[in-house]
């Protein structure tokens, strides 16, 4: 295992304040209610780092502007910015989305999970990985892994 | 004593056994004290057998015997001993402090009894000095741990406070003593004794050559290190003492004696321009108290610094948002700043009032001399006329005009020279001259807005002018006997002035008002100066009479044509309703005349117009709020109210104007909600509600042709409303004047009149056969509504005329589905006078007897339109719902009935009548009853029947829900129905066992669906907790009502209820127990109402209650995961983001359980 920190000090953003949807006066039990940004954001932003006990949100390692989403195609893109370039936790990031995602889109969603260009050395290895399907399937596998990936996904279900 | 020494000679060993756990010792303290308290043992005889324990060489030995000693002595507290003994054990102790291995002891034993009171014999003076002196030579006590250290201040604190003469001898000795024993002190429990000591210390040297006053500076060194008080422990901490605390402590240590002055005001005045808000705050409230208690000589000499220091802070720390007064969130949350800003100014104004010797106020002089605010006075005054003033102006302005007003309210003589100083130049800034022509408004040539910042320090200046007059008025009844100058001038100036700000109230466009918050601010301040100059007390009003008319025709004039702008109009009436408060609270009779005239009789007559112009609402709101000011003008209001109502009402009923329902309608609301609310409150809600209920009533009785079409329920219903509320409030007495009077009324309806008194049996029952035959005209309608509301209000103590004809009348019309009658029957069953005495009242009924006659009634009549005979039926029951089963063809009466039962029913089970089970009985045989059955034998129209029956049912199913359920109309504590504690609950026990076995029973479906929505309702409507208990015994029916119900959309809401009870027995322990047995159908079930379509509310429910389920043991839900997981997988995708977002919570729980 790596001894040292990757990044010692990280930036730390201030926290957004939780968008209230305004609950309509008169709700249509019939109408449909789109998976939109903020939710997915909602979804995401809790994630912990899995070096600092910030969320992802705090670092600004994904942002509600960062998501694209179309219900009606059910497609979504995340994209992320490490906090420094060399970041090796990028994987584990990008891991901890995909399946925060998985389990919590229906299953008729395509889940695009990408660094945003420019900030990572080794952005289209760590992009490759992260959407290939066996992989992410076979990263699960590890114990090790797939224990911090539970742990960093366990704030989001709080 | 002989008989068992070695009794307590063993508790002596087992104390001074040091292995032994501590609760032992102490218990064996207890049982040596109870000796020693009850005189089975005496203290010399103790003492003289621990001899070798208190002398032994062996430390820990001779440690723990004295302290059992002293225990034993602290338990004796109250128990009356001899001097001689008390004399010993002091010397033995007093000796004891110089023996440090068995300090603990003494001091614990001095401590006890130098703290014994005076009746069970105390220490002498002489003695105690010997502590003293003692303790002076021999303890050293910053050396000690903190338990001991506290025990030592304890002691001197003792020493101090009960030995004051004796001590004060040592004189230098024990202030040196106390320095050297509370400095470095760190512990917080012993600093709040530290502080303490210093505090009684001063008292106890008061003289200016006495020894603290030599070493005042030493002491005041001690005590400056801990200012300000950092202290950051939790307020969970077992010291239990928080920083306030503390703080508070070490304040009064710091004010404790004048000597202090020299060393104190410096550092508080060092620390006031400290960056740390804290030790701002502190060294304010320091200050504060210190200037009180030094002293004017001592203090004066620091004004200058203490002005210079507190104007940096206020004009540094001034909030800038308290000029919103309209923003409320300012307000609640007061921010750090905004306290500091506070108590800056409470410290200035106790400067001002404390440091004034020789007629010569230095503060005051500094104030009104000061550069500074000259020069902010000079800025902000000038700053824009309108738009755009920074924050930082503002927060000046407000500093500004804060101090100005501190200092012309803390007297009369600095009001004097603030006022002499800076009103002259506001007036000029405003541009109003002292004209005393009363048409000064044209000024401001045109330009309608004021300069803020010098109108917000105008009317600051008034409104604490005017404020000083009210408080010094209550002292001394003529205070400006001397016509001042500056009396003069504000007379001169106060007519411009208000016509200044009246012209500018009315100049200001309403889009302005509505845009900008600046406009705003201009209105709030505008409104604010002329409330001010209307509301100065009696003879200082300094405005004359023509212009104090002319503010309140200006306000006036907003009320009634500026109602389009919501915000000024608020401003303005709120300001009338002061003024008028203001004219009520100091009686001034001569303005109230003219307040009267301009104001009350515009507004009255506002509101008799009928012109669309104004909304209807703020013309209530308007008149409401008039008759807050007082009973007199209440008493107007409500007449007025009155008149308004009965007046529309004729125009709704026998006119025919059906709009003026609209009207009526707001009218009551206000009636009944704002005035007779606040009759409630002021106390002459009798009256009022007994005067309007009797003219109601006289006004039913002189009408007698109704519009056809004036039966509107929203108006019935308010009216019906107001009418319970008008006689629910009233007393007895009145509410039977109300009675009587209806009584009489309702006698001369149609159906009652058409044959004379007395009413004749064949006349009921006539009504009995047909109870429909009775054409009702509207007014008969009204009438019986309003009776049924009169006697659902009514107290149970209340009583009734001829309460034969009223059973007969309303039973005629519950039969017709007239609901308040049924209410009215239910209030009458429930509020029944049991203990009637038969000789008085010959023809009363007892409330079985009545009770016997509504089910008679209601149920005989259908039997008899139906062309059964009576005798034909052996079972009275059998025969009732036969009879109802055939009459197919008359529905409506059936449902009628039914409804009127359930009314009835509940009646009685809120009293705890037993016949309510009968009720609940007949309720069920129409559940029952199998519609199968009459179709075979009843060939003709069977679909027909069927629905007939069907609707039966559920309105008898339904009839639960209105039995358990609580009612807003009837049957309640406002209309003081009987209550029975616990009714809900003995209704579901006594009826729950007989629903589960008539469902086990029931063989056709449609019956079942019945069944099971009486048994929903029952559940879902009893208290919870009962529901628990039974668990176990309806968690199978309630699944399978669930399944049942949810075809069917209707009953939505109802599902709903029962997943609301399923979620409470998932949380119960029991209940968890009973849904592990049935789990497979629990979360079947679930799974199906995850998709429930009608209701997002249930699929939320649903999932909400698997996820409470993924806590049960692992074993029992294990196998199901994969079915759960599948649903909960589906229910990703569902339409509403709530239920998605418990589906990915519920799935979570579901996943991670592997």
């Amino acid at each position: 295992m790596v001894t040292g920190l990757i990044n010692a000090n990280p930036i730390v953003y201030e926290r957004k304040a939780r968008q209230v949807r305004s609950a309509p006066t008169n709700i249509d039990e019939y109408a449909d209610e789109p998976i939109d940004q903020q939710e997915i954001f909602d979804h995401i932003r809790d994630i912990k780092d899995p070096e600092h006990p910030y969320s992802l949100e705090e670092l600004k390692v994904v942002t509600e502007d960062s998501i694209e989403v179309n219900d009606k195609q059910s497609y979504v893109r995340v994209t992320f910015t490490p906090t420094v370039e060399h970041c090796s936790m990028a994987t584990v990031i990008g891991l901890c989305l995909r399946v925060k995602l998985m389990r919590s889109l229906p299953s008729r969603y395509k889940v695009d999970v990408r660094i945003a260009p420019g900030t990572h050395a080794t952005e289209a290895a760590v992009n490759k990985q992260l959407n290939d399907k066996e992989r992410v399937a076979a990263a699960l596998e590890n114990p090790n892994l797939s224990e911090m990936v539970n742990e960093c996904l366990a704030p989001t279900f709080a | 004593m002989d008989k068992k020494p070695s009794s307590w000679i063993s508790h002596i060993e087992a104390f001074v056994d040091s292995s032994r756990p501590p609760k032992q010792q102490a218990a064996n303290v207890d049982a040596i004290a109870a000796l020693v308290k009850n005189d089975l043992l005496t203290l010399e005889a103790l003492v003289r057998d621990m001899e070798l324990y208190l002398t032994t060489s062996d430390h820990s030995i001779r440690a723990r015997g004295i302290l059992l000693l002293a225990e034993i002595l602290n338990c004796l507290m109250s128990k009356p001993l001899d001097g001689a003994s008390i004399s010993s054990l002091v010397e033995f102790f007093t000796s004891k402090l110089a023996d440090w291995q068995v300090l603990r002891g003494a001091l614990i034993g001095c401590l006890a009894l130098l703290r014994r009171k005076k009746n069970v014999g105390m220490v002498k003076s002489s003695e105690a000095r010997a502590v003293a002196e003692s303790y002076l030579m021999n303890v050293q006590v910053q050396s000690l741990a903190v338990h001991d250290r506290k025990l030592c201040f304890e002691v001197l604190q003792c020493l101090l406070e009960v030995y004051p003469e004796a001590v004060e001898m040592l004189g230098d000795d024990l202030v040196y003593g106390i320095c050297e024993a509370i400095d470095e002190e760190k512990d917080p429990r012993c600093l709040m004794l530290t502080f303490h000591l210093v505090e009684i210390l001063a008292r106890v040297f008061p003289d200016s050559s006495g020894s603290v006053a030599s070493f005042a500076g030493d002491l005041f060194d001690i005590l400056s290190r801990y200012f300000p008080i950092y202290f950051t422990h939790p307020r969970s901490d077992d010291l239990d003492i928080t920083r306030e605390e503390l703080s508070m402590a070490l304040m009064h240590a710091f004010c404790s004696t004048p000597f202090f002055e020299p060393f104190a005001i410096p550092l508080l005045l060092e620390k006031l321009s400290s960056s740390l808000p804290l030790a701002k705050l502190d060294s304010l409230k320091y200050l504060n108290n210190c200037i009180q208690h030094y002293g004017t000589d001592r203090m004066i000499k620091h004004a200058k610094a203490i002005w210079s220091n507190l104007k940096d802070v206020i004009l540094n720390h001034s909030p800038h948002k308290t000029l919103f007064s309209t923003s409320e969130l300012a307000g609640n949350m007061e921010s750090e700043e905004n306290q500091i800003a506070k108590e800056a100014l409470i410290c200035l104004q106790t400067a001002i009032l404390h440091l004034d010797s020789l007629e010569k106020n230095p503060i005051l002089s500094f104030i009104v001399e000061d550069e500074d605010i000259e020069m902010k006075f000079g800025l902000v005054s000038n700053e824009g006329t309108g738009t755009g003033i920074s924050i930082e102006s503002r927060r000046q302005l407000s500093a500004v005009g804060n101090i100005l007003s501190v200092s012309s309210k803390a007297s009369m003589s600095g009001c004097t020279r603030v006022f002499q100083k800076f009103f002259p130049r506001l007036m000029n800034i405003l541009e109003i001259s002292a004209s005393s022509s009363s048409n000064g408004c044209n000024t401001n040539n045109g330009t309608s807005s004021l300069n803020f910042g010098a109108l917000y320090l105008c009317i600051q200046l008034l409104a604490s002018f005017r404020e000083l007059i009210l408080t010094s008025q209550d002292f001394s009844p003529q205070v400006i006997t001397v016509q001042d100058g500056w009396w003069c001038m504000l007379q001169h100036f106060s007519g411009p002035l208000a016509h200044a700000l009246g012209s500018a109230l009315m100049g200001a466009r309403s889009s302005e008002l509505v845009n900008n918050n600046t406009g705003h601010e201009h209105a709030i301040y505008e409104v604010k100066g002329l409330q001010v100059l209307a509301t100065f007390p009696g003879c200082y009003l300094p405005t004359s009479e023509d212009v104090y008319e002319y503010i309140l025709v200006i306000f006036m004039s907003i009320a009634t044509e500026r109602f389009e702008d919501a915000f000024l109009w608020k401003l303005s009436v709120k300001a009338l309703i002061e003024i008028g408060s203001f004219i009520e609270k100091y009686h001034d009779s001569y303005r109230g005349i003219s307040f009267n005239r301009i104001v009350v009789e515009r507004i009255v007559s506002l509101f008799q117009q009928d012109d669309s112009t104004m909304p209807l609402a703020l013309k209530l709101d308007a008149i409401s709020e008039i008759g807050t000011i007082g009973v007199d003008y209440m008493s107007r209001v409500i007449k007025l109210l009155e008149e308004a109502i009965l007046s529309k009402f004729l125009a709704v009923c026998v006119e025919g104007r059906l709009e003026a329902a609209e009207i009526l309608v707001p009218l009551l609301e206000c009636y009944s909600n704002r005035v007779l609310l606040w009759c409630y409150t002021s106390g002459n809600f009798d009256e009022v509600a007994m005067q309007f209920a009797l003219c109601i009533w006289n006004q039913m009785e002189s009408i007698t042709i109704f519009d056809k079409d004036a039966k509107i329920q929203d108006l019935f219903d308010r009216m019906m409303t107001t009418m319970k509320l008008l006689v629910g409030g009233c007393a007895e007495e009145n509410q039977s004047l109300i009675v009587r009077k209806a009584y009489s009324v309702l006698l001369s309806t149609s159906f009652l009149s058409e044959e004379s008194l007395p009413f004749s049996s064949s006349k009921l029952e006539g009504l009995q056969v047909t109870p429909d035959f009775v054409n009702l005209s509207w007014r008969d309608e009204w009438i019986v509504s309003l009776f049924a509301s009169v006697v659902i209000a009514l107290l149970p103590q209340t009583p009734l005329p001829d309460v034969k004809l009223l059973l007969n009348v309303l039973t005629t019309f519950l039969l017709k589905g007239h609901l308040p009658a049924a209410q009215a029957l239910a209030s009458m069953v429930n509020k029944w006078h049991v203990n009637i005495d038969k000789s008085e009242v010959p023809n009363a009924y007892t409330l079985d007897e009545a009770i016997e006659m509504i089910l008679e009634r209601s149920l005989l009549s259908v039997q008899s339109s139906s062309n059964l005979g009576k005798s034909d039926l052996l079972n009275k029951d059998e025969r009732m719902l036969s009879c109802l089963c055939l009459l197919n063809n008359n529905s409506s009466f059936q449902s009628n009935a039914v409804v009127g039962l359930a009314w009835i029913g509940k009646g009685l089970l809120m009293r705890g009548h037993e016949k309510v089970k009968e009720i609940a009985m007949l309720l069920l045989q129409y559940l029952l009853s199998n519609p199968y059955k009459e179709l075979h034998s009843d060939a003709s129209g069977s679909g027909d029947s069927l629905d007939v029956h069907t609707s039966l049912a559920t309105s008898a199913a339904d009839a639960f829900h209105v039995i358990l359920s609580d009612s807003e109309v009837c049957l309640n504590k406002n209309f003081h129905a009987m209550i029975r504690p616990l009714y809900k609950q003995r209704f579901f026990s006594s009826m729950m066992p007989v629903l589960l076995s008539s469902i086990k029973q029931s063989c056709s479906s449609s019956m079942r669906v019945a069944l099971y929505r009486a048994f929903a309702h029952v559940i879902s409507d009893a208290p919870l907790a009962a529901v628990v208990a039974e668990a176990k015994k309806i968690l199978p029916s309630l699944m399978d009502s669930l399944a049942m119900l949810s075809e069917d959309v209707l009953n939505k809401d109802l599902i709903y209820s029962l997943l609301l009870v399923l979620s409470g027995i998932l949380m119960d322990d029991n209940g968890k127990e009973a849904i592990i047995e049935n789990i497979n159908t629990v979360i079947s079930d679930l799974i199906r109402l995850i998709f429930y379509p009608h209701m997002m509310l249930v699929r939320e429910t649903a999932i909400q209650c698997l996820v409470a389920m993924s806590a049960l043991p692992h074993a029992r839900i294990y196998p199901m995961r994969p079915q759960v997981l599948r649903a909960v997988s589906k229910a990703l995708d569902d339409r509403k983001r709530v239920v998605r977002q418990e589906a990915v919570r519920c799935r979570q729980a579901w996943v991670s359980m592997a």
